[in-house]
C-alpha cells in the first residue's frame, strides 16, 4: 500500500471538521467569509504541517511523561512564529483573524495529530498527515465561510453578486452553526454511500 | 525508543526543547519586528492619508488630555490634523480617525477598529449614505448628532447606537480641535 492515503485520509476519512468534529471554536467563529475561513486554514495547516514533522523527529527522544509539555512547547513555538509573520507580511488578515491565531496552540487538531500519528510515524508519513489534515481543514473552513458569505453577505470570496445585505443571520453565530449542520449532514450522507 | 521518565531525563529533555524553542521565537521576533512597525506605521499614514486633504508633510504624532480623556493626534502642516477619537459603540470600543482641516470643518474620518455587529453597525465603516454625512461638515453651522439626539446627521438604519457612538466620537474630536487651536497645551 503507497503513503498516499496518508494524504487523502485527512481530508476525507478523517475530515477534522466533518468527521472528528475536532477544533470548533475557529471553525465557528472566523468562518464569516470564505477568505477569512481560507486564511485561518493555511494559518492552522502551517502550524499543523512543521509540528507533525518535528514531533515525529523529537518522540523517540522524549520521556514519556513529560510529552505532552513538548509538544505543546513546539506547537506554540510555530503558532508565535506564524502569528509574528503574519503581523509582519499579512496585517489586515493579523487584523480579522486576531485572537484565533494564537488559539491554535489549543486546537485539538494539531494536538491530536501530534498525540495521535507523529509520535509514531516517521517524517515522511507525518508531513503527508499533515497536509491532508491541514487541507481538510481549510477547504472546510473556505466552504463554511463561502457558504456563510453568499447566504449572509450576498458575495463569493469578496466579490458581491447580490445588491443589499442578505440574511444576517448567516454572517453572525447562530448561522455558523445551522452550516456546520447541514454540511456535516451532506459530507456524512455521502461518504455512507461510498 | 522512547527514553525513560527519570527525573533526570524529564528535566534535560524540557530545558533542551525549551531552550531551542526560545531561539526560534527570538529569531523570529528579530526578523519581523521591522517590517511589523513598518506595516503598523503605514496603516497609520494611510488612515491620515484618507481623513485629510492631500499633504505633502511629515505627520507629527502628539497628545493633549481634554476632559478626562487623552487623545492621540497627528499634526499635518497645511493639512489639519488628525484625531483618533473612541468611544463605546454597541458591541465595544469605536475607534476612529477624525481629520479636521485648518478651517475647522470636518474632511473625512476613517474607522480604525470596532467591534459592531456585522451586517448592522459595522455599516459604519462602509455605508456611503452615513459616511458622507461627515465628509464636510462644518461643527460650526451643524449639530454633530444623530437627528434622535436632535443633531442633523441621518443614523443608519437600525444602528442608532453605534451611529450615535460615531457622531459623538466625531464631536469629541472637533472639542480636541478646539483645545488645540487655542493652543491647549499638547506635549508634542
Amino acid at each position: 500500500m503507497s503513503k498516499w492515503h496518508f494524504l487523502t485520509d485527512g481530508f476525507v476519512k478523517n475530515n477534522p471538521t466533518f468527521v472528528l468534529v475536532l477544533g470548533m471554536c475557529p471553525t465557528l467563529a472566523t468562518t464569516t467569509s470564505a477568505v477569512n475561513g481560507l486564511e485561518m486554514g493555511l494559518a492552522t495547516m502551517f502550524v499543523l504541517i512543521l509540528s507533525n514533522i518535528v514531533i515525529s523527529l523529537i518522540a523517540p527522544r522524549v520521556p514519556d511523561k513529560v510529552r505532552i509539555p513538548v509538544y505543546i512547547t513546539v506547537i506554540a513555538t510555530f503558532v508565535t512564529v506564524v502569528q509574528l509573520l503574519m503581523q509582519a507580511y499579512m496585517p489586515a488578515a493579523y487584523e480579522t483573524l486576531g485572537l484565533f491565531i494564537p488559539l491554535i496552540v489549543v486546537n485539538c487538531i494539531v494536538l491530536g495529530r501530534a498525540e495521535g500519528f507523529a509520535n509514531k510515524h516517521g517524517v515522511g508519513e507525518s508531513a503527508l498527515d499533515g497536509i491532508g489534515v491541514g487541507l481538510g481543514f481549510t477547504v472546510s473552513l473556505t466552504v463554511i465561510g463561502l457558504v456563510r458569505e453568499i447566504l449572509g453577505s450576498g458575495s463569493a470570496f469578496g466579490w458581491k453578486f447580490i445588491p443589499g445585505d442578505g440574511i444576517l443571520a448567516f454572517v453572525m453565530a447562530p448561522g455558523a452553526f445551522i452550516v456546520l449542520g447541514f454540511l456535516m449532514v451532506l459530507f456524512n450522507k455521502y461518504l455512507a454511500k461510498k | 525508543m522512547a527514553a525513560s521518565s527519570t527525573l533526570k531525563n524529564m528535566t534535560l529533555c524540557l530545558t533542551l526543547v525549551c531552550l531551542i524553542c526560545a531561539a526560534v521565537v527570538g529569531v523570529a521576533y528579530a526578523v519581523t519586528k521591522d517590517p511589523i512597525e513598518a506595516a503598523a506605521r503605514a496603516k497609520t499614514t494611510a488612515s491620515i492619508a484618507r481623513v485629510l486633504p492631500a499633504f505633502s508633510a511629515t505627520p507629527e504624532e502628539g497628545s493633549i488630555r481634554v476632559g478626562e480623556t487623552d487623545y492621540k493626534y497627528y499634526k499635518v502642516d497645511g493639512a489639519g490634523y488628525a484625531i483618533v477619537s473612541a468611544t463605546s459603540g454597541f458591541g465595544g470600543l469605536l475607534t476612529l480617525m477624525v481629520g479636521i482641516a485648518e478651517d475647522g470643518t470636518v474632511h473625512n474620518t476613517a474607522v480604525l477598529s470596532h467591534s459592531e455587529t456585522p451586517g448592522l453597525g459595522a455599516k459604519c465603516a462602509t455605508d456611503e449614505r452615513f459616511l458622507s454625512q461627515f465628509r464636510g461638515l462644518d461643527p460650526a453651522a451643524k449639530t454633530v448628532a444623530v437627528k434622535k439626539d436632535g443633531g442633523d446627521l441621518d443614523a443608519i438604519t437600525a444602528s442608532t447606537i453605534t451611529s450615535r457612538a460615531y457622531a459623538l466620537a466625531v464631536s469629541n474630536a472637533v472639542e480636541v480641535f478646539r483645545q488645540l487651536k487655542q493652543g491647549g497645551r499638547g506635549n508634542e
